[in-house]
């Protein structure tokens, strides 16, 4: 009886309530079975996971060590100038081949044992492979080449280091389609990159509850108050979502019009965010004209847990990183570039106010999560309502619309088989 | 001569904390200079000597506005900090200047009573001592950690 319990599942009729996008259930944030799946078929399935910079491992034994879902992933440059990555997981007993997030090195040693490997990730050495004074030792059968760890396959796309455990993805340029592709391409615009700091936010909520909110274009003007009133981020304002076809990788995006027509839906509708708010030090926003473009907020999110940002001049990179089922860390890496003046630099550190953990107008996608998770404690066979702009998940003008949210389940339905 | 300005650092800090602690954020930009920098940034980013902050302030309108959103604009749960702060150790000084190190611990209280530590870590501070009313033109906190949990609003 007792046995029977622990074995059946605390929510009966884990499926999922509709064919339709605009209903999600909440145990989807909650079950650990599901959190398991995740791992095997989104993560380490025919995912590109964001892994790092190239310019993070600009010399020869340079290396970092990231997270591809749950599992730890070494990312080094060997005297080939080409970059590798392996689960950071030693083949003998499991243990932790690096400890450091960064580091140099000739090779990799485990502290356990004492096993061995090259910057490619291939087991070089075990230590008294062959015993001592005859005794002890591996048995004769014993070979290395068949003891290495899991290694992942690697793209670039800018600069922007992509990994996959899968053989069966398609290249990354293909994979993410010409309208993603280029758009990364055009923060990245040929310039080369420089880490201007690094903030880990732990947020108090399913990993899927944060990119449902990267891909909310719904919420931004809403939740987001300082955004709002200083125009950085209106609905009326001109812009847009794309799309791509599976759903998965999405643009936000909004471009300034000089000349734009003040609007009034949001005084007619009573909105908080339309309060009179001055800045003493209105240096904050005076921002540089960086882009060819008018566009002045691009939020661009790659399936699973990839978001490039640029809020005006404040460029980042986020890494979403599940920690469990209620849990989630997000890796924020602010850039800035080395052809910036003195001047420009000033300004992206100013501007980096508006994101991160104590970010103007990203605090609140820290707790709204967790308001969500502790929302829906004891409602897990009650459901989200996602209709905004209908039942698709199309690219639009509007960015009144939860289409990329739709657009995110969509292909993760695909991927899990739901 | 370190006694007495350890004892007025003391205080200043004292001041500081108390102000935070007790809500009154709106006296906090006080203790800036009008011409100052503050910024919270980590030990990791610290030792790397990478640039930005977690908040970064390069005058005392910046600190002004940081409150007036936290009030206006931003949305958190109600919470408060209580700071307990460890003896300032004086790097540097002269008449008109002087550099110190503080240890800080930070218990984050939510509203729902949960009561965490929040923060650990140093201010590297320059104060300009103005007469005996000391008022900071540097304040870098370096946190222990760089991890933040959930998000930070007020102010370390």
């Amino acid at each position: 009886m007792l046995d029977q319990i622990i074995h059946s599942k605390s929510e009966p009729g884990q499926s999922w309530p509709s064919e339709s996008l605009t209903r999600v259930p909440y145990w989807i944030f909650q079950d650990r079975d599901t959190y398991a799946a995740e791992q095997k078929l989104i993560f380490q399935g025919p995912s590109w996971n964001y892994l790092c910079l190239s310019v993070e491992l600009k010399n020869t034994g340079d290396f970092i060590t990231t997270f591809v879902g749950d599992t730890s992933v070494i990312v080094a440059r060997d005297s080939d100038g080409e970059l590798y990555a392996f689960e950071n997981r030693c083949a003998h007993r499991g243990a932790l081949i690096a400890l450091e997030p960064r580091g140099n090195t000739k090779d990799f040693s485990c502290v356990y044992h004492a096993w061995t490997y090259d910057r490619q990730g291939n087991l070089k050495g075990v230590a008294f492979k062959d015993g001592i004074k005859g005794k002890g030792g591996m048995p004769a059968s014993f070979c290395m080449e068949e003891h290495n760890p899991r290694k992942l396959r690697l793209a670039e796309a800018f600069g922007i280091v992509f990994g996959s455990f899968s053989n069966d993805v398609p290249p990354l340029e293909e994979h993410l389609g010409e309208e993603i592709y280029s758009r990364i391409g055009r923060i990245m615009n040929g310039r080369t990159p420089v880490v201007l700091g690094r903030f880990t936010q732990a947020l108090p909520n399913n990993w899927k509850l944060y990119v449902e909110n990267v891909k909310d274009s719904y919420h931004a003007s809403i939740l987001h108050l300082f955004f709002t009133t200083f125009e950085l981020n209106r609905l009326s304002q001109t812009g847009g979502i794309i799309v791509d076809p599976s759903g998965g990788h999405h643009i936000s995006f909004s471009a300034i019009e000089p000349d734009g027509a003040k609007d009034n839906e949001y005084a007619e509708q009573d909105i908080r965010s339309d309060s009179e708010f001055k800045l003493a030090d209105p240096s904050l926003l005076q921002s540089f004209k960086e882009f060819p473009d008018n566009v002045t907020l691009q939020i661009l999110s790659v399936f699973p847990t990839f978001v490039l940002q640029q809020i005006q001049n404040a460029i980042a990179v986020r890494q979403v990183v599940p920690r469990g089922t209620g849990q989630t860390d997000l890796h924020w890496t602010l850039l800035g570039f080395a052809e910036d003046t003195p001047e420009q630099r000033l300004v992206r550190l100013k501007q980096a106010n508006l994101v991160g953990p104590a970010g103007y107008i990203s605090m609140e996608d820290g707790c709204v999560g967790g308001f969500v998770q502790r929302g829906i404690a004891g409602a897990s066979c009650e459901q989200a309502v996602i209709e905004m702009g209908g039942a698709g998940t199309d690219s639009s003008e509007s960015r009144v619309t939860e289409a990329s949210v739709r657009g995110f389940w969509k292909a993760y339905r695909a991927r899990m088989g739901m | 001569m370190i006694q007495d300005v350890v004892n007025l650092i003391n205080h200043v800090q004292g001041a500081y904390v108390r102000c935070i602690d007790n809500g009154q954020l709106e006296a906090w930009p006080d203790f800036f200079e009008e011409n100052c920098t503050y910024k919270i940034t980590t030990a990791d980013n610290y030792a790397l000597g990478l640039e930005a902050g977690v908040i970064f302030a390069n005058s005392r309108g910046m600190l002004c506005d940081r409150v007036a959103s936290l009030r206006e604009a931003n949305i958190y749960e109600r919470h408060v900090y209580r700071h307990f702060l460890g003896q300032p150790w004086i790097l540097a000084e002269d008449a008109a200047e002087v550099s110190s190190e503080t240890s800080f611990f930070v218990v984050r209280i939510m509203r729902g009573g949960a009561t965490d530590v929040y923060a650990t870590g140093r201010y590297l501070d320059v104060y300009r001592l103005n007469g005996g009313a000391p008022k900071i033109r540097e304040r870098i906190v370096v946190c222990d950690s760089s991890r933040f949990d959930t998000l930070l609003a007020l102010p370390l």
